[in-house]
């Protein structure tokens, strides 16, 4: 189980819950099981999304690994200079 | 691939000396060549006809007369560029930014372009070309385009992110919030609160070297475009799905930039260029004047942004709350929303709320300018955060150093620190001789903290071993400001062997896999991980040749400052094997020896600075100038530490230029009014005194060496910096940046008032 | 229109060319002779990216006609090194850092090496106002000055 936190906008999308408490082993099965539950996002996880894992800011590679308890940030995909 | 980014404390031979860089010489004999010093046989000069109405519907072109002219190759409109965007909305405002294809959005939108023989036939042939325009009201003022009853820009906006989705559309794309606690408890604890409005005017990124391209496309399909951009991956990407081509059929080799500062992180004219080469099967070179580029390009957001925060008599803040309004220009963008992630993040708060508004305003379309939308933010925060300290009578440093995040801390954007510099910084501060120095009449000091995230991202090399021993290593993150150097510095360390045997390039799109753009402070970060990679895949080949040479198991040989080793009480005869030995027995052993990396290079540490600044500001004029300046921010690791200090100098004097001078100025009939470097003027050398630098180092543990980016963050404490000096200096609380003599002395006049 | 023909010199070279009056000396040199050390920053005289030296004055090359170099020495950032011997002021650029991108450094190189013909000792303001007709946006000056000041030390030893 991680808990995941998602940014305002993206909690708009996700019945106005900015917490959600979801069984994922990686970031492939946390953006399914998100999808799943809230179609809304999917359009969100294509255009890009950070995912920050016990404060570490990581891209969206599927394959990342989420430890136990690990506490997640999702949050938009930021531009720079 | 295996590769173990964690950082490792080793020590270094390489990194952290301070060689001449692999592209200097060209650079100071002026053979370097940047986006306008390529030509082509029978090129083109291609040129862009621009919108003079801030908003306007393009009823009708005619472009007849402009194609009869003798010399005109090729005249293109919206109709040339068919919208391939599939429903890409960011794709689309891109393309629509390109060239108008309803409605000229700002003015310099451009509508139409031409290819002829010569520059002078180019002009000629714009001035024929026919627009019949429909103006329309326009806005170019945040608040006033936030407001219900301003003209509208896009009348299928809806305002995002609002839990009831809006009955009207609205100049308002988007609300965004961040934060947590119950901010409301907070402020009903404070002994003190502090509660302003303040304004940034819109500036320009001001590279000195305008956009420029050329273009070819050929009668088979495939393509060439020599470009200056921050990212030429990512300019293949978006021309090719705008031109409908195959990515792999163009080829984007990008030129020295001269100067980009997130100017050139997405296309402008590059797929006019095509399209006009397309039409007219000639290669077109397409160079923006700087007016176009001013009228056209960049700029960064104006803002108007609300902060209120509340402290305990002790100097805890108990609640911190800020509403921030950012222009987009005529296109959506995320920019409030990176100001609403940023605003707060210095600081431990238990209760803090941003809320962003993305506004819509008949300006350029908003680019990303060094740590963009931060400054901003910034400036409001540290310029509340220094009245709050006034007020609670404590010195503005220690009551930042009581407040300040720190490992473990959560930040305002949400997730939880680890490691960071912003407390060290504070500490440097408080120590520094510049601190203690005397000030004179009409003086005044100030300091002030900022915060950047720092990208990581998509990235590839190639690093290839000649059978001299020399190595090149191929990048595809274009270099802004020295990367080649501090990527060859990292590539001897790995390899451990002399700066002077590595030789970084650049290479285009067609040699070296995807790379996302220089943005994000993520060159050195990202290439220099990739890098290493590379280089620790190199060693285990060295290694496994050395094994063939001295025909024992590779498992005995090690990897040791340069040499293959043997290891073992039984290969006592055996001396080392150098580098450049096994290179040169590479053809028997099983051919060239290279290593390769791509990689998503994560975990790209956040960075803090802090800076101290004085000023002397003149009453009777209200002209200020910067005396004294000093940056100190946290590196991770310096891999070539002078062109670290030249990104704190350079961050800084275009933040001094913001704070004090800087601004689009537009007039009633929604026109920029300085779109030039003499009206809109940025700072010279006789503006500035030296920029003294500290730099900080520490480590990154999601990079070998502890790397942090460090390009961005000094832009982001000057405004405010800057604001507390004169507040300081002159006893006025300075709300509008830039605070230029005008604005300095009206707020003297209105002190005076009272 | 019919062009001018102009003869002049060009870092030491006699140099023939045919440009149309309308055409600036920045023009000429980049796009006629290849000499594209010069950048053309802004066209209107206020970056000094395209900074050249005519006659012995320092002037942007964006603001002087071509046909105006006729009979004329022209020295750009092409002839500013002598062989494989480079310039004091190039080589100081390239050991302090003077330069990120790039762009603006020929103007710089040839604004100071006019400076230092002038005034060979000068001081950290005479520097500043010497130079502050080039704009350099990445490195905030403090290493173009330090590497003025520099050289000049080096060339009152030569």
């Amino acid at each position: 189980m991680v808990e995941v936190t998602l940014w305002g906008s993206l909690s708009a999308v996700a019945g106005g819950k900015a917490r959600h408490d979801i069984e994922a082993k990686d970031i492939r099965e946390l953006f399914r099981k998100l999808a799943e539950q809230y179609p809304g996002i999917e359009p969100w996880i294509d255009r890009g999304i950070a995912v920050a894992i016990d404060g570490t800011i990581y891209r969206d590679t599927w394959s990342k690994e989420l430890p136990k308890d690990a506490e997640i940030f999702l949050l938009p995909r930021l531009a720079g200079g | 691939m295996n590769f173990d980014p964690r950082f490792s404390g080793r020590q270094f031979a390489s990194v952290g000396t301070r060689p001449i860089r692999p592209d200097g010489v060209d650079k100071v004999t002026g053979r370097a060549r940047y986006g306008a010093d390529f030509n082509m046989a029978g090129q083109l000069v291609g040129r862009v006809l621009r919108s003079p109405h801030a908003h306007a519907v393009i009823k009708k072109i005619d472009t007849s007369k402009a194609e009869k002219l003798a010399g005109v190759k090729a005249v293109i409109t919206a109709k040339d560029l068919p919208d391939l965007t599939d429903g890409d909305a960011a794709m689309y405002d891109i393309l629509d930014n390109c060239m108008a294809r309803k409605k000229a959005l700002y003015d310099g939108h451009a509508v139409a372009a031409v290819a002829a023989i010569d520059a002078r036939i180019a002009r000629q042939a714009l001035k024929l070309i026919e627009v019949e325009y429909e103006v329309l009201p326009h806005v170019t003022d945040v608040d006033e385009a936030a407001h219900h009853h301003a003209p509208l820009i896009n009348d299928q906006v809806f305002t995002e992110g609002l839990e009831e989705k809006p009955a009207k559309p609205s100049n308002v794309t988007k609300r965004t919030q961040f934060g947590h606690g119950d901010v409301h408890a907070g402020f009903a604890k404070a002994d003190f609160i502090v509660e302003r409005s303040y304004k940034t005017e819109q500036t320009h990124q001001g590279y000195i070297e305008p956009h420029a391209c050329v273009a070819s496309v050929n009668p088979d399909g495939t393509a060439d475009l020599w470009v200056c951009t921050q990212g030429h991956f990512v300019y293949r990407q978006h021309c090719a799905q705008l031109l409908g081509m195959e990515a792999s059929k163009l080829r984007v080799t990008s030129s020295e930039i001269g100067g980009g500062f997130g100017g050139k992180t997405h296309v402008w004219a590059e797929p006019v260029a095509l399209a006009l080469s397309r039409k007219a099967g000639r290669p077109v070179k397409l160079v923006m004047t700087r007016d176009e580029v001013f009228r056209a390009s960049g700029p960064t957001s104006a803002t108007s942004i609300d902060v209120k925060i509340g402290a305990r008599k002790d100097g805890t803040i108990t609640a911190a709350e800020a509403t921030l309004r950012y222009s987009c220009g005529p296109y959506a963008g995320s920019w409030a929303e990176i100001g609403a992630m940023t605003a707060f993040a210095c600081y431990k708060l238990e209760n803090v709320k941003t809320v962003g508004y993305e506004v819509l305003v008949n300006r350029p379309k908003t680019a990303a300018y060094r740590a963009p939308s931060a400054p901003m933010a910034a400036f409001a925060v540290e310029s509340a955060v220094d009245e709050l300290a006034h007020e609670l009578g404590m010195d503005a440093v220690d009551f930042r150093i009581k407040n300040a995040a720190q490992e473990g801390t959560r930040a305002s954007y949400g997730p939880v620190y680890g490691p960071i510099g912003i407390g060290p910084t504070l500490e440097a501060v408080k120590h520094h001789p510049h601190m203690k120095a005397p000030l004179k009449a009409n003086q005044g000091r100030g300091m002030a903290c900022g915060f950047w995230f720092n990208f990581g991202g998509q990235t590839c090399t190639d690093l290839n071993i000649g059978m001299d021993g020399s190595v090149s290593l191929a990048v595809g993150t274009v270099d802004v400001g020295g990367s080649r150097a501090s990527l060859s510095l990292v590539a001897a360390e790995e390899l451990g062997i002399d700066y002077s045997h590595v030789k970084a390039i650049v290479a285009d799109t067609s040699s070296l896999g995807y790379n996302d753009m220089t943005d994000g402070s993520r060159g050195t970060f990202s290439s220099s991980m990739a890098t290493i990679s590379a280089a620790r895949n190199a060693i285990k080949i060295l290694r496994e040749r050395a094994a063939q040479m001295w025909d024992i198991p590779v498992e005995d040989v090690t990897w040791e400052k340069g040499h293959a080793v043997a290891k073992g009480e039984k290969y006592g005869n055996l001396s080392p094997l150098s580098l450049k030995d096994i290179a040169a027995k590479s053809g028997t052993t099983g051919g060239p020896i290279a290593g390769h990396s791509e990689l998503v290079a994560d975990g790209a540490g956040v960075s803090f600075a802090t800076h101290i600044c004085d000023v002397e500001v003149d009453p009777e004029t209200g002209s200020t100038r910067v005396i004294r300046y000093t940056v100190v921010q946290d590196a991770g690791k310096a891999v070539h530490p002078t062109y670290v200090e030249g990104q704190y100098q350079g961050g800084a004097a275009q933040g001094i230029g913001w704070a004090l001078n800087e601004e689009y100025i537009y007039g009633k009939d929604g026109r920029l009014q300085n779109a030039g470097f003499l009206d809109y003027r940025i700072p010279v050398c006789s503006d500035l005194p030296m920029i003294d630098t500290q730099i900080l180092e520490i480590p990154n543990p999601n990079h070998p060496y502890g790397v942090r980016g460090v390009g961005e963050t000094s832009i982001v404490p000057p405004l405010a910096a800057i604001a507390n000096a004169v507040s300081n200096a002159v006893g006025v609380r300075m709300t509008h940046i830039p605070m230029s003599p005008p604005r300095i002395l009206a707020a003297l006049d209105a002190e005076r008032e009272g | 229109m019919a062009g001018v023909a102009v003869s002049t010199t060009i870092n030491g070279d006699a140099v023939e060319y045919l440009c149309q009056p309308d055409e600036t000396l920045l023009e000429v040199l980049r796009d006629r002779l290849g000499l594209t050390g010069a950048k053309e920053g802004c066209g209107t005289g206020d970056c000094g990216a395209c900074s050249v030296i005519v006659d012995g004055r320092l002037v942007c090359s964006c603001l002087v006609l071509g046909a105006e170099a006729e009979g004329r020495k022209v020295e750009t950032i092409e002839g500013m090194a002598h062989g494989d011997q480079l310039h004091p002021l190039q080589q100081k650029f390239l050991e302090h850092a003077a330069l990120q991108c790039g762009i603006c450094t020929p103007g710089f190189l040839i604004a100071a090496k006019d400076l230092l013909a002038k005034n060979p000792s000068p001081t950290e303001e005479e520097i500043r106002f010497g130079l502050a007709g080039n704009l350099c946006r990445c490195t905030g000056y403090d290493k173009i000055v330090r590497a003025v000041q520099d050289a000049a030390n080096v060339m009152k030893g030569a």
